[in-house]
């Protein structure tokens, strides 16, 4: 899309700040007023210097952190307005902005149950009890002295999206409850080793330090499989909204288990059943039955570009993108249909294809014009294939609420409208 | 001193080392010991079967003047809902296309709510309310749903032995579901 616009003389950023301002209709203008665009920004553009180089810029130190340009000031975390309360709710990543499979920490997704508590690290304890040889606390520069390591996995929340309409817009609405990370901290399994586990250990109750006291069951295999206790994200310390100093990590595990704030980790021979684990983290049947202790998030892709939102300005080239991934593992292919599901070809899936990370995967496409629909869908190294939102409601109904991976079409209209296809 | 004495004291001295507890005992030697008072002051899981639930009690009495207090305002007076949850009601609409999910018709056990109420309960203060008043407000919100009379008074022990209506109807995990 920038590309187009670049030809026309116009600033690609310009269009970007017009799509996230005034939607698909306002950037459409774009196309239509390019051969008169204001004078301020003539002056800057070729052959003439931008004003930007005829003095200095700002001085060393003006951002002492730093902060994106202020022509991305729209690329924010999507928050929905009609929110019950805000002490208990979720924010999501603007997925069709982002580029790669690393998730910015100011963008990465946010599900709270209690409200971000400000939690003070000299005063923050990880107490380690219950079927143990040792029961331990920890303070936080204990926990930095263990054998450190960094991997890259996706978080996904696990209602995301739900069932029922309406369905979201873009795909920040839809699947915006998802984002990618590379997570440093201590290997679970090492600290449990450090305590000695007694062989009734078969769960551990992770506790957060937050106003919820969240408590999540986890059962001890994944504990001692890839489980961390994470103190840093993306290379900087956790932000408070992700847990701030101490969370838990369980790559492929729903989201809520991945206990924020972490204070407590109580071994068990039994979950907690907690009323997450029972009023809220389950997934009722038509029957009424209700499924408990579902962790795994399964294979699932979307196209981030173009995607609900967006418009295409003019037939020709366009990159098919989108990010895949699977709580199971590696993911092996994605699919991408481009004609309302009636045939599928092999995208390219960018490297690395890390184990429950997000996977980039592109196709190069020549749009005609012409309305189309286009989709993608993911298969994971078990030979698992994403399946249909249709697939997934002759077997679970519209009551199951969590774990929707289903396959996301998009709309394009002869205007170059995308919209979502389902909706 | 004979070796066997000296054995002896040299096992006393290691195994005083390991009473203090002054050092963890793993590979790396971080962390130090969690003392029994410093476990009982934050273990407060209380598990399934109601273990684990402290002494107390409270009537469903004194629970409608704790929930009127403290609860109403985002649950509604009888529980209805509002900001906060609907805890009411909605037995038999389960396996219907308009499940209505509360304490009395989704939640399989009863502790379960004890342990949800003091640690996060009232959202403005959790962790404020006594042990007696959780009793309450848990018997209170039972009584509402009907699951103990208007005079009941609820402990450990009579809390654990309410069978929740709901309590069979949850099963495994079976995903892969759709192939």
């Amino acid at each position: 899309m920038s590309r187009t616009i670049d030809i026309r003389d116009k600033s690609a950023r310009t269009t970007r700040r017009r799509f996230l301002q005034g939607g698909g209709a306002v950037a459409g203008s774009v196309v239509v007023g390019a051969g008169a665009p204001a004078a301020a920004e003539t002056e800057n553009l070729p052959p003439n210097i931008p004003n930007w180089m005829k003095a200095p810029g700002d001085p060393m130190g003006s951002q002492p952190y730093g902060t994106p340009s202020p022509f991305e000031k729209g690329v924010v975390k999507n928050i929905s307005k009609n929110l019950k309360q805000y002490i208990s709710a979720s924010g999501r990543t603007p997925l069709q902005e982002l580029d790669g499979i690393i998730t910015p920490n100011g963008l990465f997704y946010e599900r709270h149950h209690g409200g971000v508590p400000t939690i003070d690290p000299e005063q923050h304890r990880l107490m380690l009890h219950g079927l143990v040889e040792h029961p331990l606390i920890f303070t936080m520069d204990d926990l930095r002295r263990f054998p450190s390591e960094s991997r890259i996995h996706f978080l996904e929340c696990s209602g995301n999206p739900g069932y029922t309409k309406p369905y979201g817009k873009t795909a920040s609405d839809l699947v915006g409850l998802l984002s990618c990370a590379e997570w440093t901290g201590v290997s679970l399994k090492l600290v449990l080793q450090e305590a000695g586990l007694k062989p009734e250990a078969k769960w551990v109750i992770a506790e957060g330090a937050d106003a919820a006291a969240l408590t999540r069951s986890i059962p001890i295999e994944k504990c001692l499989e890839d489980a961390m206790l994470v103190y840093s994200q993306n290379g900087e310390r956790l932000r408070p909204q992700q847990g701030y100093p101490l969370r838990l990590l369980l790559p492929g595990f729903e989201g809520n288990m991945n206990v924020k704030w972490l204070r407590r980790l109580h071994v068990t021979a039994e979950p907690a059943y907690s009323r997450e684990e029972t009023s809220k983290y389950t997934d009722l049947l038509p029957d009424g039955t209700a499924r408990e202790f579902s962790f795994y998030m399964e294979a699932k892709s979307i196209i981030t570009r173009p995607s609900g939102g967006q418009r295409l300005d003019v037939p020709g080239f366009h990159e098919i993108t989108g990010i895949a991934w699977s709580g199971h593992g590696k993911i092996k292919r994605v699919e991408v249909s481009i004609d309302d599901g009636k045939n599928w070809q092999e995208a390219r899936l960018q490297e690395p294809v890390l184990t429950r990370a997000l996977t980039r995967f592109r196709l190069p496409w020549q749009w005609d014009g012409k309305p189309a629909v286009i989709q993608s869908r993911a298969i994971d190294e078990t030979g698992y294939v994403q399946p249909t939102l249709a697939e997934l409601l002759a077997v679970r109904g519209e009551n199951f609420f969590y774990h929707n991976n289903a396959i996301w079409p998009w709309r394009i209209a002869a205007d170059g409208e995308v919209t979502n296809a389902l909706a | 001193m004979r070796w066997r004495e000296i054995c002896v004291i040299a096992c006393a001295i290691v195994l005083c080392a390991f009473a203090t507890g002054a050092q963890a005992q793993g590979a790396y030697a971080i962390g130090r010991t969690a003392t029994a008072a410093e476990i009982a002051g934050w273990n407060i899981d209380v598990g399934r079967d109601g273990s684990n639930l402290p002494a107390g009690s409270g009537s469903v009495s004194h629970g409608r003047e704790v929930f009127a207090q403290q609860c109403a305002s985002c649950h509604g007076d009888k529980g209805e809902g509002g900001v906060g949850d609907r805890l009411v009601g909605g037995q038999e609409t389960i396996s219907t296309a308009k499940p209505i999910r509360t304490v009395g018709s989704y939640w399989p056990y009863a502790p379960t709510l004890f342990d949800y109420v003091r640690r996060a309960m009232p959202q403005n203060a959790p962790q404020s309310l006594s042990n007696d008043d959780v009793y309450a407000v848990s018997a209170y919100i039972l009584n509402l749903n009907g699951l103990v009379g208007a005079d009941a008074t609820l402990d450990a022990k009579s809390l654990a032995a309410i069978k929740m209506p709901n309590r069979d109807k949850f099963v495994g995990d079976a995903r892969p579901d759709v192939k």
